[in-house]
């Protein structure tokens, strides 16, 4: 069987060899899908924190990707139309600046993963799973009548947001900066995964009752886990809308939450590079079977059938031999 | 006599119209065991819900180390001082049996908000697990993941746990359970050891070790302490004979 560390060094070579491809071959198409399935994995490596490590099945992620295209979408829409935002006695002015942009999203899901937080951990299982799914119905129906930002038609945004010294229209520039979140996520999650708190968090997965025993409360252990899990799919949630320089009120939609989810699955739960192998099959299956049957999501269940039915680790649990943790 | 290290003063339980614990007051001495026992159904994993805070009490007080803990949550009693073991182990079966004591040390020191530094680069929290798995002689198997540990080796992880904790008083829920012979014999040595660092109350039904380790013995018969003694005072007393001793002796 193969060590999962080699799996993981892999996959991140897949990543930047790929795009260094589609560039020699000027295949910008390649470029764009690829950091489509960057951000997709960026966004599951948010909820991998939470589901993989804390066994929260979150059923309303797409909650924190939402808030994170919103921001990006009203931060822009008001420099774009040089109409700043009037918040009460407040007066807020637009901006094309990634990097102010990343810094709203994630404080803004970071701080609604909060509030979720706290009113979703009292419950556990389905019931979890069911209040997550109607915070995020909540949100998607919201910005469905906010016809300040669009309504449900949602929000175009003309131009790309600017990153000092890079030109972010040019798609593996922007690709770049895709990828540095990625792996800045990833590092994370890792350093998260070996410190105490994973130890704590991982344990409280298990056996709640134990964590007590020692003296730690295993619902703020959570709760931590899933706002960091929130800011991460936030920030994710400002990339895409990015990439398609539009926001809708479908990035709030139970689907998106639903794929993420998916994603992990197929990857493996709980596994570092689990939400990135979900996310490059998951693409590369749109892309490709999507071409040929509009009805690709069939495969895509046939898949996630095969992997749930006879291998409880996903892609990496087949690859090394070993099952991912039990959520 | 000295102060009482944990104590509980009338406490009462009860579900629907089954009272489960009835006035109960017992008291720990420091440097002693002291033994609960009752046939099945007296309340003892009732009491011992009550004591550890899973369970809340309808009336009466618990007090650790003279402090009124009756209204504290189970986290913060085990941070005031009270190291529980399980009857029925609550280990993280998916990980190691080297990560299970290492939680306890990591939240004995309060270490469980330190995000990115790697936890097995802090010798005080490793060694400090190290020793508690010695101590109990289950370091050889330190790397063994807990789902594949036989019981015996469970319930010895148990309490390696919860001396990871140095905590101020013990509170095991029948640590013999399930042990073969030998094992048993070995725990019962290892507890007479422990009772000098930290006072025990031991609910146990394995008789042998009951009466070779109590310093005294309180007996529980539908919710209600029927007698309090040592020993002696246990084996000769007629109304424990004929509530619970009649039963199988």
């Amino acid at each position: 069987m193969i060590p999962e560390r080699f799996i993981n060094a892999s996959v991140i070579a897949g990543l930047l060899a790929v795009p260094l491809w589609a560039l020699m071959a000027d295949e910008i198409f390649t470029i764009t899908l690829t950091t489509r399935a960057v951000i997709l994995a960026l966004a599951a490596v948010g909820l991998n924190i939470a589901l993989g490590m804390g066994g929260l099945v979150s059923f309303g992620h797409a909650v924190f990707f939402g808030i994170g295209g919103y921001a990006m979408g009203i931060l822009a829409f008001h420099a774009q139309t040089f109409a700043p935002l009037e918040l009460g006695p407040l007066t807020i002015e637009g901006t094309k600046s990634m990097p102010v942009i990343w810094l709203v999203a994630t404080v803004a899901s970071a701080l609604t993963a909060l509030v979720i937080g706290l009113l979703s951990l009292r419950t556990t299982g389905v019931h979890f799973i069911m209040i997550t799914l109607a915070f995020g119905q909540l949100f998607f129906y919201f910005t469905i009548s906010w016809s300040a930002y669009g309504g449900e038609d949602g929000l175009s945004i003309y131009v790309r947001n600017s990153f000092p010294d890079l030109n972010t229209l040019v798609p593996i520039q922007f690709l770049g900066l895709c990828f540095a979140a990625l792996c800045l996520a990833l590092l994370l999650q890792w350093r998260l995964r070996n410190s105490a708190f994973g130890l704590a968090l991982n344990a409280a997965r298990q056996t709640p009752q134990r964590v007590e025993t020692v003296g730690l409360n295993p619902m703020r252990l959570k709760l931590l886990a899933f706002v960091i899990s929130g800011a991460i799919t936030g920030l994710a949630g400002a990339l895409f809308a990015d990439l398609n320089r539009f926001v809708s009120p479908t990035m709030f939609s139970w689907q998106l939450s639903g794929e993420l989810i998916i994603l992990i699955i197929i990857g493996g739960v709980g596994r570092l590079m689990g939400p990135v192998i979900g996310a490059a099959i998951f693409v590369t299956l749109e892309h490709w079977l999507g071409g040929l049957t509009d009805f690709w999501h069939i495969w895509l269940g046939v898949i996630l059938l095969v992997i749930v039915l006879f291998g409880r680790g996903g892609v990496i649990g087949l690859l090394t031999g070993k099952e991912g943790p039990h959520v | 006599m000295s102060e009482p290290v944990l104590a509980t003063h009338g406490l009462m339980k009860s579900f629907g119209a089954l009272i489960a614990t009835d006035n109960v007051s017992i008291d720990l001495h420091p440097g002693e065991i002291h033994a609960i026992i009752g046939p099945n159904g007296a309340g003892k994993s009732t009491l011992i819900g009550q004591i550890s805070g899973s369970l809340a009490s309808d009336a009466g007080r618990i007090e650790l180390l003279g402090q009124d803990v009756t209204r504290l949550r189970t986290a913060a009693r085990a941070q005031a001082g009270l190291g529980r073991t399980f009857q029925i182990s609550a280990l993280a079966m998916e990980d190691s049996v080297f990560e299970n004591v290492l939680l306890g040390a990591v939240a004995a020191t309060s270490g469980a908000w330190s995000l990115f530094m790697p936890v097995a680069r802090k010798v005080a929290l490793t060694e400090r697990a190290m020793q508690a798995l010695d101590r109990v002689g289950l370091a050889y198997a330190k790397d063994t993941r807990c789902a594949d540990l036989s019981h015996g080796q469970r319930r010895q992880l148990e309490v390696a746990v919860a001396l990871t904790l140095a905590p101020k008083a013990f509170l095991m829920d029948e640590p013999m359970a399930g042990l073969g012979a030998e094992g048993s014999r070995n725990l019962t040595g290892f507890l007479d050891g422990l009772r000098s660092e930290a006072p025990i109350l031991l609910v146990e039904h394995d008789m042998d070790a009951v009466f070779a380790l109590a310093d005294r013995i309180s007996v529980l018969v539908y919710g209600r302490v029927i007698a309090t003694g040592t020993v002696e005072d246990i084996r000769a007393s007629d109304a424990v004979r004929e509530a619970y001793l009649g039963e199988s002796a």
